[in-house]
């Protein structure tokens, strides 16, 4: 059984369809990558998976259990974490407390209202920052920091809730050519030392090709080519429409 | 939100207070019993504005349930005084948990004007519902018990109660769920992320704020022995809010210090003439155009400056 599967997905903003009968199936521990076109639809295929947005048709189903009607706070509570394509931390706290209160909301604390939270989680907290590479800025406010480190802290928000399959959208967008480098290296050993699954999108095609074990091509909203990236590579349709040779 | 020095200053207030009634004069402390009275429900009222980031300009609508829930218990029930205490503070918490219900669903400048319509909704039942509430004439003679009866206990009692409340509101707002109350509001996204039910927290935010304002309600009406509709007007939510502004939404003790400073200036200024409003506006425009931190904030960056460090507050 997959993972995670996406059946006939549709969303339609005001006559626009941004995702069209969308399938895809990313398997336990596999890296997945969905690529495409500016405007293809990706970010609404990861809004839809996420429970940010309810789509029209179709359903996601994962591990077995449908996602259609859960909000963003249950799926994330069923194993799914997500980072955005433009960074979404808390800016005017500093980088220990964002990965703080999103342990303590795992640890299901924010329920509790006599537990005092200054001296919690300072070993698990530090422990993910500097699985990130972040534990010197950990007393840094989190929106001083530079963009590309701004972007692994908020992966660090996202591994606090302990995911098996993790949402990246645009994982390098706004970074360096270094800083992308440096990124990827990093979440790869993050995926295998975490045994996670990962579904990400990417504008980067070295990236995708060096880490993707799975490629699916996302076109005006449409999977037109889902494999491996060689047979992704090699698909006609995919070289016409997508990578613009003929 | 807050810090030791915080701790310090309040401890140091609670210890002067406590001392208030045996050195001091029968004005200073009828004074000192309205700024605690008025000090919690701004306290209560941080908790959705300071921490959670959700304005509501509703809040008295809370202080007046309390306040006529516990007079007519008290008066018309004739029921012991705990008995009444207790007993309208958890209708305020129910009345919150209704009216909150509704209110935490919206955002925003809609979430204020539903706290506000509410409101006053609870301001005409006040003035309409005659046989409960005395209507137009308000409650008048709530039936206190002996032992309150001179100010000099009833303050004492005052400073017991608030005392408590205050610790136990501190103590919610540097607790784990505090803590998610800041994370709601710094990014509510973001929140809902991390598996935070983000209107569900509204809502406890919403009752645990109302209950409060329950609390203060309770002292107002023993203290004024009568409740009136006014109490549950826009303008006193407005009061309130304009506390918590002046002293600093985002350090615990600001709303206490906001309520200080108001009431202060307004018996002051209010002795020398009788257009004080205008002078107390003048000062509030200062304040927040110079302080948008209120006085809190104020007091904190020129304390920054002479030592010339950083200060671990946010």
């Amino acid at each position: 059984m997959m993972m995670l599967e996406v059946d006939n997905a549709t969303k339609i903003f005001g006559g626009f369809t941004a995702v069209n009968k969308v399938n895809l199936s990313v398997a336990e521990g596999e890296t997945h990558a969905v690529i495409g076109p500016n405007g293809a639809g990706k970010t609404t295929l990861f809004n839809v998976v996420s429970g940010l947005i309810t789509p029209e048709n179709g359903s996601v189903t994962f591990r077995g259990e449908k996602l259609n009607k859960m909000m963003p706070h249950d799926i994330v509570n069923v194993g799914i974490a997500r980072s955005f394509q433009r960074v979404n931390i808390f800016p005017r706290k500093t980088v220990f407390e964002n990965v703080q209160v999103a342990l303590l909301v795992h640890a299901k604390l924010h329920f509790n209202p006599f537990r005092q939270a200054a001296k919690l989680f300072r070993n698990e907290g530090m422990e993910l920052l500097a699985l990130v590479n972040l534990a010197d800025e950990a007393d840094r406010r989190a929106g001083d920091l530079a963009y590309g480190r701004q972007k692994q802290l908020e992966l660090a928000v996202a591994l606090a809730a302990n995911p098996k399959l993790l949402l990246l959208d645009e994982p390098t967008a706004g970074m360096s050519i270094s800083e992308t480098k440096a990124s990827i290296a990093l979440i790869k050993e993050i995926v295998e030392k975490r045994h996670l699954t990962l579904l990400f999108t990417e504008h980067d095609m070295n990236v995708v090709f060096e880490i993707a074990d799975r490629i699916s091509v996302l076109h005006h909203g449409e999977i037109i080519a889902s494999g491996l990236p060689d047979e992704v590579r090699d698909n006609e349709e995919v070289k016409r429409i997508y990578l613009g040779k003929d | 939100m807050t810090n030791r020095f915080q701790i310090y200053v309040l401890i140091l207030a609670f210890a002067g207070l406590a001392i208030l009634p045996f050195v001091g004069s029968r004005y200073s402390v009828e004074l000192a019993t309205q700024i605690l009275i008025f000090g919690l429900l701004a306290t209560s009222l941080n908790i959705l504005v300071g921490y959670l980031g959700a304005a509501s300009f509703g809040h008295a609508a809370f202080f007046a349930i309390g306040g006529y829930a516990c007079a007519y218990f008290l008066t018309t029930l004739a029921l012991p005084l705990v008995v009444s205490m207790v007993g309208a503070v958890l209708l305020t918490a129910l009345a919150s948990l209704v009216i909150g219900f509704f209110c935490v669903r919206l955002n925003e400048i809609y979430f204020s004007m539903l706290t506000l319509a509410f409101s006053m909704l609870i301001w005409a039942v006040a003035l309409k519902w005659k046989p409960v509430t005395g209507g137009d004439d308000g409650f008048v003679g709530v039936a206190v018990p002996e032992y309150l009866s001179n100010y000099f206990n009833f303050f004492l009692f005052t400073l017991g109660v608030v005392t408590i409340s205050v610790i136990v509101l501190m103590i919610v707002g540097n607790s784990t769920m505090g803590r998610v109350f800041i994370a709601i509001r710094e990014n509510q996204t973001r929140a809902s992320f991390l598996g935070v039910n983000v209107r569900r927290m509204r809502l406890i935010a919403f009752v645990i704020a109302g209950t409060f304002a329950g609390v203060a309600g309770t002292l107002l009406a023993l203290y004024v022995r009568g409740m009136y509709p006014e109490t549950a007007f826009w303008s006193q939510s407005g009061h309130v809010l304009i506390m918590v502004l002046l002293g600093g939404m985002h350090a615990f003790i600001g709303p206490l210090l906001g309520t200080s400073v108001l009431t202060l200036l307004e018996v002051t200024i209010g002795q020398h003439t009788e257009y004080w409003q205008i002078f107390v506006g003048m000062i509030l425009v200062i304040v927040v155009l110079a302080a948008p931190e209120g006085v809190y904030g104020l007091v904190r960056s020129v304390a920054k400056r002479v030592r010339g460090q950083q200060d671990d507050d946010a």
